[in-house]
């Protein structure tokens, strides 16, 4: 089958009123282009899908369209008419909503409540609460969607699926604020859902694509081609390209998300090591924990193992599992031949297992603390004397460090949240390379965030290390970089390790390989 | 439209959601019943209908500023401006009323004239939360210096004893076996119920106290509701100050010496996070009911007084801590 690949030349075309149209929106975060003039038509009652890596500028272009972000440039257009939006309110105005990937609900009001929040009607009258309107009110919103939930349920009792049900009848209060028919963002609705409730999601999509223009946001490819009537693809903050859903196949979709920018050992390829030393450094047998269970994982000395898998996979819990931070139900888990005390992070540490966690501003290094203090944080003994801290012991390993790994700073007194944030992750790598007994590195999304240089640079570092014999287990932040930097990788699925991939320098899988086995 | 038979089924299939009291809610109560079960069996002089008035008259000013203080906590916000918010209103209400000062005798139009001064406090600290961003521990905790000062500018140097009638009366007459304070208490309990479910300000309390960044993704505007129940807490201090008046016959600058604390830790133990968006009047109410009888039945049991302020804290900690046990989680943060 063919694929209607057309380039956005016809956009300034100004034949039929599109229900949204935006022309060349562009943003920039400091040393980030998210948005680099993106355009894209959204038609009156059809299902658009929004497809994109992570860092494409989804996310970025969805905020734009509801006024959360402030776009640098660009016009946003709404049934042919060029529109400013500058708050939420604004987009309701003029008929966008968004159900949010995390979702915006109060979880300890009713769900009643949340769906009219902020608009009441006649819900509240001069401030007073009208219990029974309410439940009207909501009653006929969660009727629109085919919804049972009892709408005086307290809302953290409910299921998720059924709060997502809550939060698209709110979406569709907006309503109420125009004539026009709305449109409706969903960002990554399906990321939590069973099976089941994601069919039972689709068929609201269907239904609400009668009444409203849907904006369809999800890395499920086959879903998006399932339930949309046409694709657009994002790439480093520029549309791409777009496909009709019909007849396209997610291998489509997946080439256009990725482009052909094969950069030549971007992943430092040649310097992955082709022969693997038998030493086994890290041994997991059938560990299991709150969202994940009987999971079995080998990494050798030296060796760079990837997890991989969707939202809600459980991988993120397996790797602060190993490291002490999530606790665990049942499992053998041995470093080196001795068993992993998993009850701490303190523990762990001690056994020379190293966490870069993936919210660095937040979990990762503490901002205003000095680049010296942040990366002596952990490994004290390494600046002290018996109790006291020594500032000259501290300074020389520091600088070294400094010097070693190239880190851009004033100082090493200067304030790790004044560094890019490159240069940050370099400072909270090196926190588990002080001391030099570091044999396991857990690195969950160590690029998140970073540019293509720093990017780079990180994978530099990484190679090095495996170089010396340290094992890592890498979550990673896009399937290209967990292919680039893997020497095997592990496909994780509902919890369960589903799949092994080896992926040897010169041999490595593509994306939909893996793709194919985590969905 | 689905027929009849079809909806029970729907409803029959899906885990029902929990509409009644959880485990948790009833913690308190059931704490409350059985202290007093306890205090009873071992005292005398605690089960006998004299002393139960008692700790109902005990805690019906600590009840007061507890109903205000816990729309603030529902916020997440604190709020420490009580012992001066009730200093000035006890000096304002006993410098208009009858008193052995001056000629004013303005009887009930001077108790709310004192309320009013202590929701403009309150208000106070409202505006300084939203307008300058202060955080409420300061922002309160610098109103109550204000109304201290407030206070202690009207009492000159001159104790005001009051003479008027009705405000002596409400200490010391009964009605149905217990003072019209306690009765007073009472409303402001029902009163502050019906705000906390009946009306915007009190539904979006909890909503703040929930997820204030939801509130404004759907565009409502938090500063006006977080002002509101500052000077809704301040009325309550006020009332509270007016009582405390009332049971001493004179203003002294000193009323609300300690509320806040206590008022805090009754709401706590009943079961209003400090974190926000659980609990609500009712709790705080036991919460309040608690630490009385704690108080009382200690004292009944011939708990040596040297002991009892050491006994009381260890009890407060051990109820909070049970409390929480629930959401406990490893590498925790708690500051």
């Amino acid at each position: 089958m063919t694929t209607d690949l057309i380039k956005e030349a016809d956009v300034k075309a100004p034949a039929p009123v599109h229900a949204l149209e935006v022309r060349g929106l562009v943003k920039h975060y400091p040393g980030v282009k998210a948005l680099d003039g993106v355009d894209l038509v959204v038609r009156q009652h059809e299902v658009l899908g929004l497809a994109g890596e992570n860092g494409a500028g989804k996310s970025t272009l969805l905020k734009a369209l509801v006024g959360l972000v402030r776009p640098d440039a660009g016009e946003i257009w709404v049934r042919g008419e060029k529109v400013r939006i500058k708050s939420v309110v604004d987009a309701a105005e003029h008929g966008i909503g968004m159900v949010f990937q995390e979702q915006s609900l109060v979880p300890n009001l009713t769900a009643a409540e949340n769906i009219v929040l902020g608009s009441e009607g006649r819900g509240v009258r001069r401030g007073v609460y009208r219990w029974d309107a309410m439940r009207r009110l909501a009653q006929e919103q969660l009727d629109k969607i085919g919804s049972h939930i009892d709408p005086l349920a307290r809302t953290d009792t409910l299921s998720f699926a059924d709060r997502q049900m809550v939060e698209i009848a709110k979406v569709l209060r907006i309503e109420q604020r125009t004539s026009h028919p709305p449109v409706i963002i969903l960002d990554e609705p399906t990321s939590v859902l069973e099976s089941k409730e994601i069919e039972t999601l689709f068929t609201q999509v269907r239904r609400l694509r009668e009444f409203a223009s849907v904006i369809f946001v999800s890395h499920r490819l086959d879903e998006v081609l399932d339930v949309c009537d046409r694709v657009c693809v994002l790439r480093g903050g520029e549309s791409v390209g777009e496909v009709a859903a019909a007849g396209a196949a997610p291998g489509d979709l997946h080439r256009m998300m990725i482009g052909s920018t094969g950069s030549e050992d971007h992943y430092h390829d040649t310097a992955q090591r082709s022969e693997k030393t038998l030493r086994p450094m890290l041994q997991v047998r059938g560990l299991s924990g709150p969202t994940f269970r009987d999971v079995d994982l080998d990494v050798h000395a030296g060796e760079v193992v990837a997890i991989v898998g969707v939202h809600g996979s459980g991988r993120e819990d397996v790797c602060r599992a190993l490291f002490g931070a999530v606790p665990t139900t049942a499992g053998e888990v041995t470093l080196d031949g001795e068993k992993l005390d998993l009850s701490s992070t303190r523990a762990a540490c001690a056994a020379g297992v190293g966490y870069v966690p993936a919210e660095r501003k937040i979990e990762g290094m503490v901002g205003p603390m000095s680049v010296a203090d942040n990366m002596t944080l952990t490994k004290q003994k390494a600046r002290c004397t018996g109790p006291l801290v020594m500032p000259q012991k501290q300074a020389s390993l520091v600088d070294a460090w400094i010097t070693r790994l190239s880190i851009r700073t004033p100082n090493r007194g200067t304030a790790i949240q004044r560094l890019s944030g490159g240069n940050q992750q370099k400072v909270v790598l090196a926190r588990w390379l002080v001391a030099g007994d570091i044999r396991l590195l857990l690195l969950d999304h160590p690029t998140r965030g970073l540019d293509i240089g720093a990017r780079s640079e990180v994978y530099r570092l990484m190679r090095e290390l495996a170089d010396s014999g340290v094992a890592t287990v890498l979550l990673a932040d896009s399937l290209e970089e967990a292919i680039g930097m893997a020497d095997r990788i592990l496909v994780m699925s509902d919890g369960r390790a589903t799949k092994e991939v080896a992926c040897p320098s010169g041999g490595k899988p593509t994306p939909l390989d893996l793709v194919k086995e985590m969905v | 439209m689905t027929s009849p038979a079809e909806d029970v089924d729907v409803v029959a299939a899906r885990p029902r959601p929990r509409r009644g009291v959880s485990f948790r809610d009833a913690g308190p109560p059931v704490a409350l019943v059985v202290m007093f079960g306890v205090f009873s069996a071992l005292s005398a002089d605690f089960r006998t209908i004299g002393n139960v008035q008692n700790i109902m008259d005990t805690a019906a000013v600590l009840a007061v500023v507890t109903c205000g203080i816990t729309f603030v906590l529902l916020m997440g916000s604190i709020d420490l401006s009580a012992p001066g918010v009730m200093g000035a209103s006890a000096l304002a209400v006993a410098l208009l009323v009858a008193n052995n000062r001056n000629d004013n005798d303005l009887g009930i139009i001077g108790v709310l004239v004192a309320i009013l001064l202590a929701a403009a406090l309150g208000c106070l600290s409202g505006l300084a939360l939203v307008l300058l961003k202060v955080p409420s521990f300061m922002t309160t905790l610098g109103v109550s210096a204000i109304g201290l000062g407030v206070a202690t500018l009207m009492f000159a140097g001159v104790q005001p004893n009051i003479t008027d009638a009705m405000i002596e009366s409400w200490a010391v007459d009964r009605f149905l076996g217990f003072s019209y304070l306690t009765w007073i208490a009472a409303t402001c309990v029902l009163l502050g119920w019906s705000i906390q479910r009946y009306t915007r300000l009190g539904r979006y309390a909890f909503a703040i106290g929930g997820a204030e960044e939801v509130l404004s993704l759907s565009g409502v505007k938090v500063a006006p509701y977080k002002v509101a129940a500052f000077t809704l807490a301040g009325s309550f201090y006020g009332l509270a100050g007016v009582m405390v008046t009332s049971q001493l016959g004179a203003g002294l600058v000193q009323a609300g010496k300690g509320y806040d604390f206590a008022a805090i830790t009754a709401a706590v133990v009943g079961g209003t996070l400090l974190t926000g968006g659980r609990g609500g009047i009712l709790h705080s109410t036991v919460g309040v009911l608690l630490v009385t009888v704690l108080t009382n039945g200690l004292v009944q049991v011939g708990v040596s007084p040297y002991w009892q302020g050491g006994v009381q804290g260890l009890i407060v900690v051990a109820a909070v801590a049970a409390a929480v046990l629930p959401q406990r989680r490893r590498n925790q943060v708690t500051k």
